[in-house]
């Protein structure tokens, strides 16, 4: 349920083939350790990722409309929406207009959502609200409510570049809100946290509250994802230790 | 919910907490005078772990001879040691025994759940961490009472008689012990039967913190020997948490005699959830209030109050965080819901339950699974119920819940405070001036807004009408241990 | 190899430095001056920083920093702490005794003024989660109101310690303030310097956080200007200070109105909440009380 993601200015062409040999070889000890569910990269990144993905069941997810802060006019987000997926992304990953947001323009926001859904075409919207930006929970509350009306078919925390990121409480009043959609319409959505798992302890914390609150439907990458970068080795970590009672070093699990 | 679609297990693997550190001894006497003493009866009772009932040790039971050794060596100390060393002393033992407890807190949280049945993630996290704060609060208010009761020449009143509960014995052995202490007098405790093990571990750790003999004296036994302590005449201020048919009982024994008294009996709380409360949280609070501690909370919100416009979805709500609860194993650390103490009170439980079926009332159960052996009852939920039946008006101290609709502000108060108990309430609204109208109006000696069970050392608890009398905690409830001129 | 004994009869003694202790480390002046101390024979105790105004100005940063951290813990937290200070400080007493004879103390004094300090100790941990009660009120306006009084602390609070005693008067300097959820940074007697150097290390052991308590060691005169006049600081409270320096010190502190305490050793009650009052201030609350029916009483 892993989207193994590198978002940085300094990405090259090397970094993104690096990543992608790591998410489908995640560890020579565990061949039969399934593959992460989608690799994360900007948009420029895409068409070389889903050349080297695409085959062994990874899905390509770009980040789009402006990332990190959706500052922009909304014709460039729209465009690169589009050609995120006309390159061959699977997922689109979109920020809200945060300052629209505190400024009470929700019609904007919702309809900028909206706008970003129908651009998607095939591809899976996943909405990052920046939970860390909007500041209170009844906010994030109705940010979650308006971006599943809007059509998501994910909704994120964060974009992982500002503190805080992903935390219980605020993950657990976005799985209420799917939850409630659920009730009232039937049809599922999914959650991201993104940024600030880094251990595999915390990641189980984040499974059971998703199990409790939506039930074990959700517990599948199609409806759950963790956005995290250094939560996969922790995992290999884990899974080692599990099966040999030793605690692991950081030099036994590549850095990629 | 929707149908799982992959076949990969999810349930918790088991998570329990290692118990090997901790010494139980086969046998334990009385405590008094500083030494662990047979009893003049000769008589042992069986302390069983509910959970699996398994014996855990023998107890010694204490008669009448027994209640006047403790009592004369704790008038012994008052009067040689107690009342003669400087209050900052006396602070600095209680800070010893609080700091001792803080040092053992694992022990006597894993003896405080195989010995009651509730869940250690309660015990390690609840009942211990607050009792070695109850003793840490009080210890610094012994050199200070000046300043808590302003020109009334604060004293100590001598031999205090405390008898304490089953449902949270330490936590209750230390709100009784630290304040009488901290003012200054001496104690002869009875803990409850079915749970005397972590007051008799106490015991100990006071013995190991230094403190003068006959300071702290502690009788274990049954009816019997609470009986004798109340009764007798060297004890000046009685202290008593427990039913309140007990209560009453004690209360008539003591007319017309010149010992003081605190009572803090049964409770049947009104817990309200309005329209705009935050949902969720009220959820949350209402499965806190009364599944807690298995329901066995004298301040439990067993009357759920919800008003009619959203009581479906707080139902519905409700009902999937009960399918979530995990009942079982107090010794696992993924149990919500723990052991029913004793079988007794077990059987006390289903009565009401059959009552409420008979009566024709909708019940809800969460489906879990329990184990074969041990008492147990799962959480359960009564909806639209009336205010005149059987389970709306008694307390049934287990995890029941008896559901109502409200319309208006005046219905609602007028139902919660329709009751002879008056020990706690909550209020679910996220409108402020809402909260304070409640507050100002509902009969309660403790109201919880927008939470529930929350306590605290420096926050006065303790009920109105028969839910008894007196505060325990705060500034307030030192009063009860001392004597107040001016 | 030979048998190392680190204060063997024939060996000789590490000697210590003694410090400043700003923002839970211990650096140099940044002066790099200093005085000395000698003790009743003439024999080197410690060359003692001569803190700067500079060094004032980073104690006042760290406190700054560490006040918002040291005010959210809970009181009974704080408590805690301040106990642990009393329980870090007891199994210290052969030191601060002999430290305290180097500074021209009998036996008897040093023994008495130790017991005393740790005495404060536990008494000012008992205070921390009081004080409010005892000072709080709830007020029964005339109007729908629930209305409500509680102390707060100030922030950061400087200090001049008495100079008439090595640990206690250094003790009664601060602990009043940080028991309240201030911090603060606190200029050691000038003449019996080193038990409260020896104190920080005490401080830096207890679960203190860094930047709670500040000590510096210098010459009153030279920083009195900057202790008074300082724009970011709070409280300033003077033990025995002598009379000229009040009216200076008055002055100086009205730019940010400063809150400024004397104390006289010899009347001043230092077993007493009020010490704590002294350096609180009083946040009085209203939140309407709803009623369909019109407007009632308050509480």
């Amino acid at each position: 349920m892993i989207d193994l993601t590198t978002l940085e200015g300094k990405d090259t062409e090397g970094k993104v083939r690096q990543l992608c040999h790591k998410a489908a070889h995640l560890h020579h000890g565990f061949p039969d350790l399934p593959n992460v569910a989608a690799i994360c990269v900007y948009p420029t990144f895409v068409k070389l990722a889903k050349s080297l993905v695409a085959d062994k069941g990874i899905k390509v997810a770009s980040v789009a409309t402006a990332f990190p802060s959706g500052q922009s006019f909304p014709k460039y987000k729209i465009d690169e929406t589009k050609e995120a997926v006309a390159e061959g992304a699977d997922e689109i990953d979109m920020v809200i207009s945060r300052g629209r947001f505190h400024q009470g323009d929700y019609a904007y926001v919702f309809d900028e959502i909206s706008a970003v859904k129908e651009a998607c075409g095939k591809a899976r919207l996943k909405v990052i609200l920046e939970t860390g930006e909007i500041g209170n929970l009844d906010a994030v509350y109705f940010a979650s409510q308006m971006a599943i009306s809007a059509g998501a078919d994910f909704i994120k925390t964060s974009t992982g570049k500002i503190n805080p990121a992903a935390t219980m409480p605020v993950t657990l009043v976005m799985l209420e809100a799917i939850r409630d959609h659920y009730y009232e319409t039937g049809k599922m959505v999914g959650m991201k946290p993104a940024g600030g798992i880094s251990n595999a302890k915390l990641a189980l914390h984040y499974l059971i509250m998703v199990k409790e609150t939506l039930g074990e439907a959700w517990l599948t990458n199609e409806w759950f994802r963790f956005g995290a970068s250094s939560l996969a080795n922790d995992l290999l970590k884990q899974l080692v230790k599990q099966e040999t009672g030793i605690y692991q070093s950081a030099n036994y699990f590549a850095l990629d | 919910m929707a149908k799982t679609t992959k076949n990969t297990s999810w349930d918790l693997s088991p998570a329990p907490e290692s118990t090997g550190h901790v010494t139980i001894d086969k046998r334990y006497d009385l405590f008094i005078d500083g030494k662990f003493v047979p009893p003049a009866t000769k008589k042992y009772f069986k302390t069983i772990n509910p959970a699996t009932e398994e014996t855990l040790s023998e107890i010694a039971l204490a008669g009448e001879k027994d209640v006047d050794k403790a009592v004369k060596a704790a008038r012994k100390a008052y009067d040689t040691t107690w009342s003669k060393i400087s209050a900052a002393e006396r602070g600095k033992y209680i800070y010893r025994i609080a700091r001792l407890l803080q040092e053992r807190a694992r022990e006597f949280a894993v003896i405080e759940s195989l010995d009651g049945g509730k869940p250690i993630r309660e015990s390690r996290d609840v009942d211990v961490p607050l009792a070695a704060a109850h003793f840490f609060y009080h210890a610094g208010w012994a050199d200070k009472l000046d300043y808590a009761f302003a020109n009334s020449s604060p004293t100590s009143i001598g031999v205090v008689g405390q008898i304490i509960p089953w449902n949270f014995p330490l936590l209750m052995a230390a709100w009784k012990i630290a304040p009488a202490l901290a003012c200054g007098n001496t104690v002869v405790l009875k803990p409850a039967e079915t749970t005397s093990l972590t007051a008799l571990k106490l015991a100990e750790l006071i013995r190991d913190a230094g403190l003068p003999d006959g300071v702290v004296n502690i009788v274990t036994g049954a009816g019997d020997t609470g009986k004798a302590l109340v009764n007798h005449p060297d004890v000046n201020k009685i202290a008593f948490t427990g039913s309140t048919d007990v209560g009453k009982m004690i209360r008539r024994s003591l007319a017309g005699t010149s010992t003081r008294l605190t009572l803090e009996l049964g409770g049947k709380a009104a817990n309200i959830v309005f329209e705009d409360a935050a949902i969720d949280q009220a959820v949350e609070g209402i499965v806190n209030g009364i599944y807690f501690n298995q329901g066995h909370v004298c301040c439990a919100g067993s009357r759920l109050f919800v008003e009619e416009s959203v009581a479906d979805e707080v139902i519905r709500k409700l009902k999937h965080r009960m399918n979530n609860l995990i009942v079982g194993d107090p010794m696992d650390k993924n149990t919500d819901v723990g052991a029913i103490n004793s079988k007794d009170q077990l059987l006390t439980i289903e009565k009401y339950l059959k009552a409420g079926e008979k009566d024709g009332y909708e019940m809800f159960q969460s489906q879990v699974a329990v184990p074969k052996k041990g008492y147990w009852c799962r959480p359960t939920l009564f909806t639209n119920v009336s205010q005149s039946s059987i389970i709306s008006k008694e307390e049934i101290f287990g995890p029941v819940l008896a559901m109502q609709t409200f319309r208006t502000i005046d219905e609602v108060i007028d139902k919660a405070n329709n009751t002879p108990y008056g020990l706690s309430a909550g209020v679910w609204t996220d409108k402020g001036s809402k909260i304070f109208n409640l507050t100002t109006r509902l009969k309660a000696g403790v109201v919880w807004a927008n939470t529930f069970n929350k306590f605290d050392p420096t926050s006065p608890f303790g009920g109105y009408k028969e839910s008894g009398f007196g505060r325990e905690g705060g500034v307030h409830g030192l009063s009860a241990y001392l004597n107040l001129q001016g | 190899m030979a048998n190392k004994k680190t204060t063997s009869p024939e060996g000789i003694a590490v000697m210590k430095t003694y410090k400043l202790f700003i923002g839970g480390a211990f650096p140099r002046t940044e002066s790099g001056r200093f005085y000395p101390i000698r003790n009743g024979s003439d024999e080197l105790i410690a060359n003692v920083c001569l803190s700067s105004r500079k060094d004032f100005r980073n104690a006042v940063v760290a406190a700054r920093k560490a006040q918002a951290g040291w005010e959210a813990k809970s009181a009974y937290n704080r408590s805690q702490i301040i106990y642990r200070i009393a329980e870090m400080l007891q199994q210290r007493e052969e030191l601060f005794v002999k430290e305290m004879k180097d500074l021209g103390y009998t036996d008897i004094n040093a023994k008495e003024e130790f017991s005393a300090s740790v005495d404060y100790l536990v008494h000012f941990a008992g205070w921390c989660d009081k004080y409010v009660q005892v000072f709080s009120s709830v007020n029964p306006v005339a109007s729908s109101h629930f209305n409500f009084s509680v102390p707060e602390p100030m922030g950061v609070v400087a200090a001049f310690a008495s100079n008439k005693t090595a640990l206690l008067g250094f003790l009664e300097s601060f602990v009043p303030a940080i028991c309240g959820g201030n911090t603060a940074i606190v200029l050691a007697s000038e003449d019996l310097p080193t038990c409260a150097i020896s104190m920080a290390e005490v401080l830096a052991t207890s679960d203190v956080p860094g930047g709670t308590v500040n000590v510096l060691t210098g010459n009153r005169k030279e920083l009195m200007s900057h202790f008074s006049s300082h724009m970011d600081v709070n409280g300033f409270v003077i033990w025995d200070a002598e009379t000229a320096a009040s009216i200076e010190i008055g002055e100086s502190a009205s730019e940010n109105v400063k809150r400024v305490k004397f104390y006289e050793s010899e009347d001043s009650a230092v077993l007493s909440p009020h010490r704590i009052m002294d350096l609180q201030e009083i946040k009085t609350t209203w939140h309407p009380i709803e009623s369909i029916s019109g407007s009632g009483s308050g509480y």
